[in-house]
């Protein structure tokens, strides 16, 4: 057999390169997953740029979104890692062009400033943002969307006193994915079931979007 | 937070309950119903009542009193070793758990099976900084394949059986199960006990699939110079049969990691011997000509493959092991095998062609020539007035004829045990392959006793590493453990000494090490003793020590600046392996 079946191939994979990558783990609900998924990225001193922890489409199990900018093989060994544990039940990893992703921000500027020098309806039309709260003194906005998104309102509100910004992690929803009702009942089959893939990423070469 | 009962594991069905007690008796009896019967441990206020209800079961749990909790756990991972079973130690809260990390994480680089209680504080005091307090789950979390902390006594049963299930199913690890006080002394009806047989996160084997198989036979049956590699995989899937069958069958040379060691008999005629570092020759230099390797239950350790863009590029690699993560990990698989080689080993036995690869096996033995030219034999029999580690392994040999268990600690006593002293069965080579923890050796000799009464355990220990673990000779002491213990004494922290001897212009920086009058030592012990610094003396002195009833210490003096060869220095190719 040769290398090439165990490749994962959509075009936008750099092998060689860093690129980011959003981690997507399935997990029971317990105190102390997230720091043992943790120290799988610090052991290795490897940044996390942003993670997220959520319910997920069914009642008690979690979902991680992790979010790293790492080559192709380290992110396909720290899902290994990730997916080894005892409290894990399944991770994928998929590059920008899999997911569908957003991140929430929000802005607290002056009112005075911002009635003053610029239209606040310019700003919610041409950054698509809303006003959250409209005090006298300040005003919060916020906006949804990509890291390049929201960051293009931070530089456009910097010369009107920005008094707060803050981001959340990235969340995203993979394109390919059916959820995880049906691989559930895989794992909660005492034998695994005929369907069950396991070595998925050695069967469906390019048309996985799983390790 | 939901809690382990409503979504981890399947819930029992449901039974009327049949024991009350508290926390602390159920634990017990937990022990009792996964067929534990010796545990290592060392007592502490946050873990008193288990304590407590231990008193009444004296007669079901053998509780070994160990010295240091650090010499619980290595004993409870050398019983683990021999045995093949759960190894069980108990700790209290605070720098009695603290004192376990180093066996943790030596259990869980060596994937041995063990469950570590410790106490821990009242629940209602956690976060308080308490007396004896330490977060002794997140401390543990990196070193522990599972680890929980029960401030409940509802939980204990299924959490212990769940530890167990853990720590021996697929690749086994060391599991850690913390109890706050207030759950050891809480009294509940309990319902029968039920052992854990699936948590559904966990996945202990991956599904077996032929067709991988199917592919690694194709490569195996038109390789020329096929090369076999098994580590440790081999022992803790119980697959030695298998093992040999697949070898046999193929004709296929076989080398070991010194995880592996002893999984064929040493003198099968195939097996070619070690991997690694101070491997022998042939498998080294010949890893970089063979056509087609078949790595089983190893991991591809830095220490076996030396430099890793010169090793084995012109090979295929076939790569079966029962954890997915070790494959593609350091050494890329073109054919990975995932499962448990117990159940993958004979259908690739049967997929593959009945082979004798007679000019590629010679070929390992012109190189093994070589090897007993320049190294072995002036090794096993020196020239000169001092004497060798290695004589003293053929010496040994010469006695127990291959049937001891040989536990080692770390250095360079360790390579030579491992190279060369002769294994006729499995289980039989105890030592500290991943971690290479010094201080290992003692307690582990004495667990590996427990784990194999019948049979003679020899320790073979350096003058640096036993001073690590001295202490556990009170336990040797109370209990009688009849361990041998061999002290090869060469003056000097050897290994290091040698590293710097070769590469650091024998610049001897703190390696020379002083010590105690061991065989006063032994005897302030009760143990009985002897020192031999004479070649004349030395088969009657390690027959003594192999006759003697009880527990014996031989200490040896050996040349002081011998080196181990062969070896791959660091940063360099296994086929630049030197002989000198």
């Amino acid at each position: 057999m040769s290398n090439d079946t165990i490749k994962y191939t959509p075009e936008d994979t750099n092998y060689e390169g860093k690129q980011d990558f959003t981690i997507t783990v399935y997990a029971e609900d317990r105190v102390g997953l997230l720091n043992r998924i943790s120290i799988i990225f610090s052991k290795r001193k490897i940044n996390i740029d942003s993670l997220n922890t959520s319910p997920s489409e069914i009642a008690g199990i979690h979902r991680f979104t992790i979010l790293i900018n790492e080559g192709y093989e380290v992110v396909r060994k720290l899902a290994r890692q990730i997916e080894k544990q005892v409290e894990v039940l399944k991770v994928y990893f998929n590059t920008d062009s899999e997911v569908i992703w957003q991140e929430l921000a929000l802005y607290k500027v002056s009112t005075e400033e911002i009635t003053e020098k610029v239209t606040v309806e310019r700003l919610l039309r041409q950054y698509g943002a809303t006003a959250v709260v409209i005090r006298k003194d300040y005003t919060v906005f916020s906006v949804t969307g990509h890291k390049e998104e929201t960051d293009a309102l931070v530089k456009a509100l910097e010369p009107y006193e920005l008094i707060e910004f803050v981001r959340s992690a990235r969340v995203a929803i993979i394109k390919d994915s059916a959820g995880f009702h049906e691989k559930l009942k895989e794992f909660e089959a005492d034998e695994p079931g005929e369907e069950r893939v396991e070595n998925e990423f050695l069967d469906k070469g390019d048309k996985i979007f799983t390790m | 937070m939901e809690t382990l009962q409503d979504t981890a594991t399947k819930k029992a069905t449901t039974s009327s309950p049949t024991f009350k007690g508290t926390g602390s008796q159920m634990l017990l009896n937990a022990l009792i119903e996964e067929g534990v019967s010796t545990i290592f441990g060392y007592p502490g206020g946050a873990i008193m009542p288990i304590y407590d209800a231990l008193y009444d079961y004296a007669d079901k749990l053998e509780h070994i009193l160990v010295r240091h909790e650090q010499g619980g756990i290595h004993a409870a991972q050398g019983y683990a070793r021999t045995s093949g079973r759960v190894g069980v130690c108990f700790a209290t809260s605070g720098p009695g758990a603290t004192n376990l990390v180093t066996g943790l994480a030596d259990a869980q680089i060596d994937s041995t099976p063990l469950v570590c209680i410790t106490g821990q504080v009242f629940a209602h005091l956690l976060g308080t900084d308490a007396f004896q307090e330490t977060d002794v789950i997140n401390i543990t979390t990196p070193v522990t394949k599972w680890n929980y902390q029960i401030t409940d006594a509802k939980e204990i049963p299924e959490v212990l059986a769940k530890a167990f299930y853990i720590a021996k199913s697929g690749r086994p690890g060391p599991v850690l199960i913390d109890i706050t006080k207030n759950a050891q002394l809480q009294v509940e009806e309990f319902e029968t006990y039920v052992k854990c047989n699936h948590i559904r996160s966990y996945r202990p084997k991956p599904k077996v699939r032929v067709e991988f198989i199917e592919e690694a036979a194709k490569l195996i049956n038109s390789a020329q110079k096929p090369f076999v590699l098994f580590g440790q995989g081999v022992i803790l899937g119980n697959a030695e049969r298998e093992f040999k069958a697949f070898i046999e069958k193929t004709g296929i040379p076989a080398a070991w990691t010194i995880m592996g060691e002893g999984a064929i008999p040493t003198e099968h005629p195939l097996n070619v011997g070690m991997l690694g570092m101070h491997g022998n020759y042939g498998p080294n230099v010949l890893t970089n000509e063979a056509d087609v390797i078949i790595a089983i239950g190893m991991r591809f350790d830095d220490r076996v493959t030396g430099r890793l863009d010169k090793y084995a590029k012109q090979a295929k690699i076939v790569h079966l092991d029962i954890d997915p993560a070790e494959i593609d990990k350091n050494v890329k698989a073109d054919v990975g095998v995932w499962g448990d080689c117990k159940e993958t080993l004979p259908i690739l036995t049967n997929l593959v062609k009945e082979n004798k690869h007679e000019a590629w096996v010679a070929l390992f033995k012109d190189y093994n020539q070589q090897e007993i030219d320049q190294v072995i034999t002036p090794e096993l029999y020196p020239a000169g007035e001092e004497m060798t580690m290695g004589e003293v392994l053929r010496t040994l040999n010469e006695i127990t004829g291959g049937d001891a268990v040989i536990v080692t600690d770390v250095g360079q006593h360790q390579m030579v045990a491992c190279r060369y002293a002769k294994f006729n069965k499995t289980r039989s080579n105890v030592t500290s392959g991943g971690l290479g923890t010094m201080g290992f050796g003692l307690p582990a000799a004495i667990g590996a006793k427990y784990g194999a009464p019948e049979r003679t355990v020899v320790a073979i220990i350096g003058d640096g590493g036993f001073q690590m673990t001295p202490q556990e000779l009170g336990t040797i002491m109370q209990f009688g453990a009849a361990v041998k213990i061999l002290i090869l004494n060469n003056q000097f922290l050897g290994m290091v000494r040698q590293w710097q001897q070769l590469f650091h212009d024998k610049r001897y920086s703190f390696v020379n090490i002083t010590s105690p009058d061991f065989v006063a030592l032994a005897k302030s012990y009760y143990i009985e003793a002897s020192k031999v610094d004479q070649r004349a003396e030395l088969k009657k002195a390690l027959q003594t020590m192999i006759d003697h009833d009880g527990s014996y210490l031989l200490e040896v003096m050996v040349g002081k600046e011998n080196n181990v060869f062969p070896m791959v220095p660091q940063g360099c190719s296994v086929s630049e392996i030197r002989l000198k």
